[in-house]
C-alpha cells in the first residue's frame, strides 16, 4: 500500500501532460488525432495516421527525407510539432497522385531512374513539388541549390536533376 | 524527445506574461533550432510557449523610409519580398546562402537572431562546455576547433554565431525591436549579440522576459554595390567557415561609405568601425581592400585547426569588397567565384 501511495504521489507531482486533440487536413481529408506536445508532424503522419510514405532519416532537419508540403510550402516534418499545426493542410507523397494517375514528378523520377534505394525519394519529390510551386528555379544551378536540403545517399543527383528539369520544362519554365 | 508542456500565447502581452512567470519555458516559433536542441538534450525546457500564431509576420515600410520585418516573417518570405529584393538585396542574398529551402520556409526572423552556436562541443552533452553548462570548461580551445572563432574570443568560449542573415542585418545597421514587462525597447544590432567574455551562456542582450517583435532596416540598403560571399566546406547547405557581407556607397572614383560584417569568425557578426571609416575617400583598389582586411583582422588569433581562417578571411574580405565595388554580387546559385 505504501508503495502505491508513493506511486500516486509521484504521478501527482509529475502528471503526464494531457494530449491535445487536433485536426489536420492530410491529402485533402480532414483527420482528427490526439497528440502529445512533443509529437512531431513526422511521427503524427507515420505513427498516428499510418502514412509511412514520409520517411524518417536523420530526424534533425539535415537530410530532407521527411519533407512534406504544409499549407503548400515544403518543410521538414521532423522539426515541426504537430500540436502547433492544428488546422493546417498537409500534402504527403501519398497525396500527390490524382487517383491512378501519377504526379508528373513521380512519372519523371521513374523515367529518369532518379533513385536507387528509394528512401529519400518521397522527400525529394515533395521538395521538388515545393520548388516548382515557388517558381524561383530557372537554371540547373538554381535547381541544385534549391534542392540542397534533400540528401541522396545513393548519389542519384544527376537523374533527380534531370527529372525536375523535365517537369519544369513541361510547365513552360525551362531550366537552362 | 524530452517531454514538455505546451501553451499558446494569445498576444504579445500574454507571451511576455507567460515567459516572465516561468523562466524554464521557451518561446517556439519556427522551431528549426529549438526542436533539434531538445532532441539533442541540450535544451530542456519544461514548457514551450507557442508564439507562431501571433500577428507578427508583416513586412511594411517605416515612416523613416526603412523596412520593418515582423519577427515571425519566415526567412523565405523576407528573402523574396519585393522590397527586400529591390532595396536590400544584401539581406536576401545572405538569407538564401543559409540553410535549405525547407528550413528557410519554417525559420522566423526573430528565431534566426536567437539560434545557438553549432559548436560540436555545445551539442555533445558528454563534454564540458561553458555555454551549455557554465563553469564546466571549454572543450574547443584545445580540441577540434576548425570551425571556431578567431576574433573576440575569451578563455571561456571560442564558439561562433552561425547565422548568415544576421551578418547582413549587422552590415545594414538594423534595429531589433523587443517587448518586455517594461514596454518596448529598441536595440541597435551591434548591441544585440554579445561576445563570450566570462558569460558565454548568454548569446544576446535580450532579457529573460522579453520577446522580439520586429527587426527594422534603415533607409540605406546599399542595393547598387553589395555582396554576400560565403566560404564553406561544400557549395550549399553548410555553415560558413568565413562569410563577408559588404555594402559600399561609391562617389565617382572613390568610396563614400563602407560596411563590412563577417561571420564564421566570432561569437557575433563582426564589424570594425575604424576599418570601415578608413575606406571613406579611398579609391576601390586592391591596395585599399588589403588595408581594410588587415584592419578588420587586427588581433585575430587561431587555435590550431582554425589558423587557416585568418588568411582565408583576409582573401574573402578583399574578394567581397571587389565584388561589391564592381557591382557584381556573388550569386547564391552559381557558386563559381569570378
Amino acid at each position: 500500500m505504501a508503495s502505491r501511495a508513493a506511486a500516486t504521489q509521484k504521478s501527482e507531482k509529475f502528471p503526464a501532460p494531457a494530449k491535445t486533440a487536433i485536426t489536420l487536413v492530410v491529402n485533402g481529408v480532414s483527420r482528427k488525432l490526439e497528440v502529445a506536445p512533443w509529437t512531431t508532424l513526422l511521427d503524427a503522419l507515420r505513427e498516428h495516421l499510418d502514412l509511412t510514405g514520409t520517411k524518417k532519416g536523420c530526424d534533425h532537419g539535415q537530410c530532407g527525407a521527411c519533407t512534406v508540403l504544409l499549407d503548400g510550402r515544403r518543410i521538414n516534418s521532423c522539426l515541426t510539432l504537430a500540436v502547433m499545426k492544428d488546422g493546417a493542410n498537409v500534402t504527403t507523397i501519398e497525396g500527390l497522385a490524382e487517383g491512378s494517375a501519377l504526379h508528373a514528378l513521380q512519372r519523371a523520377f521513374i523515367e529518369h531512374d532518379a533513385f536507387q534505394c528509394g528512401y529519400c525519394t518521397p522527400g525529394q519529390i515533395c521538395s521538388a513539388a515545393g520548388l516548382i510551386a515557388e517558381g524561383r528555379a530557372r537554371t540547373a544551378d538554381d535547381i541544385r541549390e534549391l534542392m540542397s536540403g534533400n540528401i541522396c545517399r545513393c548519389g542519384a543527383y544527376p537523374n533527380i536533376l534531370a527529372a525536375i528539369e523535365q517537369v519544369l520544362a513541361q510547365r513552360g519554365e525551362p531550366a537552362r | 524527445m524530452n517531454h514538455f508542456a505546451y501553451s499558446r500565447a494569445s498576444d504579445v502581452a500574454d507571451a511576455v506574461h507567460q515567459i516572465a512567470a516561468d523562466h524554464t519555458a521557451r518561446f517556439i516559433a519556427g522551431g528549426t533550432n529549438l526542436i533539434d536542441l531538445i532532441k539533442e538534450n541540450v535544451e530542456r525546457p519544461t514548457r514551450l510557449i507557442d508564439i507562431s500564431r501571433l500577428p507578427l509576420d508583416r513586412i511594411e515600410n517605416t515612416a523613416e523610409g526603412g523596412l520593418r520585418l515582423g519577427a515571425l516573417a519566415a526567412n523565405t518570405t523576407v528573402a523574396y519580398h519585393p522590397e527586400v529584393e529591390r532595396r536590400y538585396p544584401l539581406l536576401g542574398s545572405a538569407i538564401l546562402a543559409g540553410a535549405s529551402a525547407q528550413l528557410r520556409n519554417m525559420a522566423s526572423t526573430g528565431g534566426n537572431l536567437l539560434q545557438r552556436t553549432r559548436c560540436i562541443y555545445f551539442y555533445d552533452t558528454a563534454t564540458p562546455c561553458n555555454k551549455r553548462t557554465p563553469g564546466s570548461g571549454c572543450s574547443a580551445i584545445e580540441g577540434v576547433n576548425r570551425m571556431h572563432a578567431i576574433l573576440g574570443t575569451s578563455e571561456h568560449c571560442i564558439a561562433t554565431h552561425p547565422s548568415d542573415m544576421c551578418v547582413a542585418l549587422a552590415a545594414l545597421d538594423a534595429t531589433v525591436v523587443v517587448v518586455g514587462r517594461g514596454g518596448e525597447r529598441r536595440i541597435p544590432f551591434r548591441d544585440f549579440h554579445r561576445l563570450p567574455g566570462d558569460t558565454p551562456e548568454r548569446d544576446t542582450n535580450l532579457g529573460p522576459d522579453e520577446i522580439i517583435t520586429a527587426v527594422e532596416l534603415p533607409p540605406q540598403g546599399f542595393a547598387e554595390n553589395y555582396t554576400y560571399l560565403k566560404i564553406r566546406d561544400r557549395l550549399s547547405y553548410a555553415f560558413a567557415l568565413v562569410s563577408v557581407a559588404v555594402g559600399l556607397k561609391l562617389a565617382g572614383e572613390k568610396i563614400a561609405e563602407a560596411r563590412i560584417a563577417l561571420s564564421g569568425v566570432a561569437h557575433k557578426p563582426w564589424r570594425e568601425p575604424e576599418a570601415e571609416a578608413a575606406l571613406a575617400g579611398q579609391p576601390p583598389t586592391a591596395e585599399t581592400f588589403a588595408r581594410a582586411a588587415d584592419r578588420l583582422l587586427h588581433g585575430a588569433r587561431g587555435f590550431g585547426h582554425n589558423d587557416f581562417k585568418i588568411p582565408l578571411a583576409r582573401r574573402a574580405i578583399m574578394r567581397a569588397l571587389s565584388q561589391a565595388a564592381h557591382g557584381t554580387p556573388q550569386s547564391q546559385a552559381d557558386k563559381r567565384i569570378a
